[in-house]
């Protein structure tokens, strides 16, 4: 009786094993129709922010976004354009945060996603480039 | 013995959803979800294509991205 207990135990651990060894490789998904329209967009958009965040005008802060961190470095003229240009980056990183948390089935890792976003987009980001530290001061890189 | 074969493989399948059931919801996978996120950025901000020309911003340099992003 104790034998087969034992082996019971045994069995139920292989299972979780196996489970275990097959999740580590644990697909993400980050396609859908959404997501690859949001992905164009900000595409889009980059372009035209690229000169921004090259004078430093615009920054990357640490929770995944872009802010105007320097107005006065942009003539009067262009400030409502920057405005729109931000706002519309935003809306859409935030998008595609919510976007890919739901094609993965899991809303509630939109943070974790959004946090992750935040790390890489200032990892690849350009020398020169102003981003935001996990103190809240800024940074050039 | 047929019998006790069916009862094992059983529990096996059992404890492989049991422990899916556990899993799936409590782990972010952060090693893959870095990956995915690296080659969307990769996309998105052409890291490649911007040493070439930054300024064009015509439909060509567009058609470019889409023929290099593979």
């Amino acid at each position: 009786m104790y034998k087969r207990v034992v082996q019971y135990v045994a069995i139920v651990l292989l299972g979780c094993f196996l489970y275990t060894s097959l999740a580590s490789a644990a697909d993400f998904r980050a396609s859908s129709p959404a997501i690859e329209q949001l992905k164009k967009s900000i595409k889009q958009q980059h372009r035209q922010l690229i000169p921004f965040y090259d004078s430093g005008a615009v920054g990357l802060t640490r929770d995944g976004s872009i802010i105007l961190r320097d107005a006065n470095s942009i003539p009067l003229s262009q400030r409502q354009t920057i405005n729109t240009l931000i706002a519309a980056q935003n809306q859409d990183r935030n998008a595609l945060y919510r976007e890919i948390a739901l094609a993965n089935d899991h809303p509630e890792w939109e943070d974790d996603i959004r946090s992750t976003f935040a790390q890489r987009w200032i990892k690849w980001a350009k020398p020169g480039w102003w981003y935001q530290q996990a103190d809240g001061s800024w940074q050039k890189k | 013995m047929m019998n006790y074969n069916f009862n094992l493989l059983l529990l096996v399948v059992v404890s492989f959803f049991a422990s899916a059931c556990v899993t799936i919801n409590i782990y972010f996978p952060a090693a893959a979800a870095e990956k995915v996120v690296d080659k969307i950025i990769d996309e998105v901000w052409q890291i490649d294509d911007d040493k070439t020309d930054s300024k064009d911003q015509s439909g060509k340099a567009l058609k470019n991205d889409d023929v290099q992003d593979d």
